[in-house]
């Protein structure tokens, strides 16, 4: 018979710095009861840090007592969870039909060639991350852009968008 | 005697600056010793106005707009305070014929009322459909409602009455109202004005619907693109609990309701019903199998109430005159309202609630004006991203479920989206089948594969290479996603593009 060993207990999300794990498990505590707990969680976790990181997935897993592919199957699902760190401001544009009504389509193609980005990607001084969004329901006066979590902006103009950008850039100096 | 001044939140309004101006007005009367009280209402629906300033005067609500920081000292100077002309004097806000000719019961105090207030809720009205309610079996509240002909207002257009009366009949410890918030149709805004404009209307909605079913439990299922309506609904919920309206005494009847809000990620096909429960669940949206229907086995496997947020909002007016006040409106099997929504490439953006009945013309030109950009209209796409596009020739077609569906068109969520003669219906063709493989949720072959091959047919089409066999190959595609889909979007996402195709053929000619 082999001699037993005493083993450490092997760390759940190794990968993951304390700190930031500390601050997931606040999340998964204050959501855990709920019926249908994992979108919420996720939910509270991209708004703490900005996004649901790669390495967050085993704790999130191994807490709520689910698989990794589970909460990995989720996460990919949904357009919203990025795994990525954004920029300092977030602009999603719509891509819909109301809007493409009004030059949505236009708007679109000059806003990635100004800011030198595709959609999903982060302008290189880390100001600002471009996202697709299908609808803000702001489709009365559109081209529709929405900044970050609430700041909703009408008839979006080429012109209009750069001095938008311009000023969420002076506004991360 | 305090002056009630009105500036909306609601998200179109403060995509205009509402914010800024209600600051402004509240700063501007302190300046001056101007006794008024800025009140933060829902928006009326007339987004050329936004935003919309509007006074409480002896004789109604007078208007200004639109509204900038800058107009505001001017404003003061001119007395608007007290009705006084300015320039930018609307006159009285119920009398502007966008607004005058319509049949307001859903957004009867939409843009009114203070959306927050329990007490201004019940001054309008509030109310009355549940404490109605609460003297009431189950079975005469389903039948209130079957008698309304209340269809779902989400698209589908199942009458409400079975679903409540499938669930009510189907015996269990736990059942749930979940209502469809996931408005992801383009051109549609009518459930986030209402969630933001009047939200203790569908509080009140879902609590009777638990009254009926014998449902204890509530969810919103709202999607997270709605951040303002977020805020406001869980604000009303709040001060519904606060005022013994929700919880587990409602108003001391010994009945229990619970709501709760969850926040949907970004995904259009978690507004198909069964897709919404898998969301709510913590798992990927993606659809299931029917049957069994949600009615017998929906959230967590227990018997389901899910309906759109405008169906439940139109449940406490029902209860409140009685199923025969509101089967009055309409035509047809189409009873009732329908809160249209006017968008895109339209001079007069915005909400019209009509009885069933009015022309898809009516709408356009004299609700909408004609075009933003004053070019001809050439199509409008009626019923968001799965509905077809309708040229000038169909613009004569009456707002009823069973009239779209005879034109090969559907109402769905009543969201109206002008085009001008500058659009490529190609393009809108190939955006319909790219956006649907956006937001696919892979479980059946037909959506999956087809929409990418869709997009890809197009392109050759576009580029000229077998123009006529690729037409073939399309119209081969149409039946297998029409016919071998799961759910509605796979099967309608043909109907944008058939309707492109068959409407405006000369944009799939090969360009010299």
């Amino acid at each position: 018979m082999p001699p037993k060993v005493a083993h450490e207990p092997k760390p759940i999300a190794p990968d993951l710095p304390e700190a930031t794990a500390t601050r997931v498990r606040e999340v998964i505590d204050a959501r855990r009861h709920l019926p249908g707990a994992l979108l919420p969680v996720l939910h509270g976790i991209q708004d703490a840090l900005g996004y649901v990181p790669e390495d967050a997935v085993p704790l999130i897993a191994h807490e709520l007592n689910l698989s990794r592919a589970e909460v990995h199957g989720v996460i990919s699902f949904y357009h919203h969870f990025r795994t990525h760190e954004p920029g300092r401001h977030v602009v999603r544009l719509c891509r819909a039909e109301a809007c493409q009504a009004l030059g949505a389509r236009a708007l679109e193609a000059h806003a990635k060639k100004t800011l030198g980005v595709d959609f999903h990607q982060t302008t290189k001084d880390g100001a600002i991350t471009l996202e697709a969004v299908y609808c803000l329901g702001n489709c009365g006066c559109g081209p529709s852009v929405l900044v970050d979590p609430d700041g909703l902006h009408a008839r979006v103009t080429p012109a209009s968008f750069d001095a938008l950008v311009a000023s969420l850039r002076e506004a991360a100096k | 005697m305090t002056t009630r001044i009105f500036v909306s939140r609601d998200a179109t309004a403060l995509a205009h600056g509402a914010e800024a101006v209600a600051r402004a007005i509240g700063n501007e009367a302190k300046r001056r010793g101007v006794d008024a009280t800025v009140v933060r209402n829902g928006s009326r629906g007339m987004f050329w106005l936004e935003p919309l300033v509007e006074i409480e005067t002896p004789a109604g609500r007078v208007g200004y707009g639109p509204i900038t920081v800058a107009d505001v000292p001017a404003l003061f100077d001119a007395g608007f305070e007290r009705g006084h002309v300015h320039g930018l004097r609307v006159g009285p806000v119920e009398m502007i014929p966008f607004f005058e000719r319509q049949e307001r019961l859903t957004f009867a105090r939409v843009g009114i009322t203070d959306p927050l207030s329990v007490e201004d809720y019940r001054e309008h009205h509030g109310y009355r459909g549940l404490e109605n309610a609460l003297a009431m079996s189950g079975e005469d509240i389903v039948k209130a409602l079957t008698d309304s002909g209340l269809r779902g207002r989400g698209g589908a257009a199942f009458p409400a009455g079975i679903k409540w009366k499938t669930v009510l009949g189907t015996p269990s410890p736990q059942k749930y109202i979940v209502c469809n918030a996931d408005e992801g149709d383009s051109g549609t805004f009518s459930d986030r004005m209402l969630m933001e404009g009047d939200p203790l209307c569908l509080v009140e909605g879902m609590t009777i619907a638990g009254l009926a079913v014998g449902a204890t439990q509530g969810y919103i299922y709202l999607r997270s693109e709605y951040p303002h309506a977020y805020r406001a609904l869980n604000a009303a919920i709040a001060n519904a609990y606060a005022a013994g309206y929700l919880g587990a005494d409602i108003r001391g009847s010994g009945r229990r309701f619970d709501l709760e809000v969850r926040l949907g990620a970004g995904a259009y096909i978690c507004g198909e019903e069964t897709s919404l429960l898998d969301s709510l669940e913590g798992k990927r949206g993606q659809v299931r199998f029917k049957p069994p229907l949600p009615a017998i086995k929906g959230l967590f496997g227990q018997p389901t109430v899910i309906n759109n947020v405008i169906t439940l909002a139109s449940v406490p007016i029902i209860l409140d005159r009685g199923a025969e006040y509101y089967k009055d409106y309409g035509v047809g099997r189409s009873r009732g309202t329908l809160p249209l929504q006017l968008a895109g490439n339209l001079k007069n953006t915005g909400l019209v609630e009509k009885a069933f009945g009015v022309t898809l013309r009516e709408l356009l030109y004299d609700y909408g004006g004609g075009s933003y950009s004053g070019r001809p209209i050439r199509a409008v796409q009626v019923g968001g991203p799965l509905g077809a596009y309708l040229p000038e020739s169909q613009f004569d077609t009456v707002v009823d479920y069973e009239a779209f569906a005879a034109v090969g068109a559907m109402l769905g969520h009543g969201g109206i989206v002008a085009f001008d003669d500058t659009v490529d219906m190609l393009e809108q063709a190939r955006y319909a089948m790219e956006f649907c493989s956006i937001e696919s949720c892979g479980k059946c072959t037909p959506c999956r594969i087809g929409l990418t091959r869709g997009v890809e047919v197009l392109d050759r089409i576009r580029a000229g290479i077998e123009r006529d066999k690729n037409i073939v190959v399309l119209k081969d595609l149409f039946e297998t996603m029409r016919f071998g889909s799961l759910c509605a979007m796979g099967g309608l996402t043909p109907d944008p593009v058939r309707s492109a195709l068959e409407h405006f053929p000369e944009d799939f000619e090969v360009r010299a």
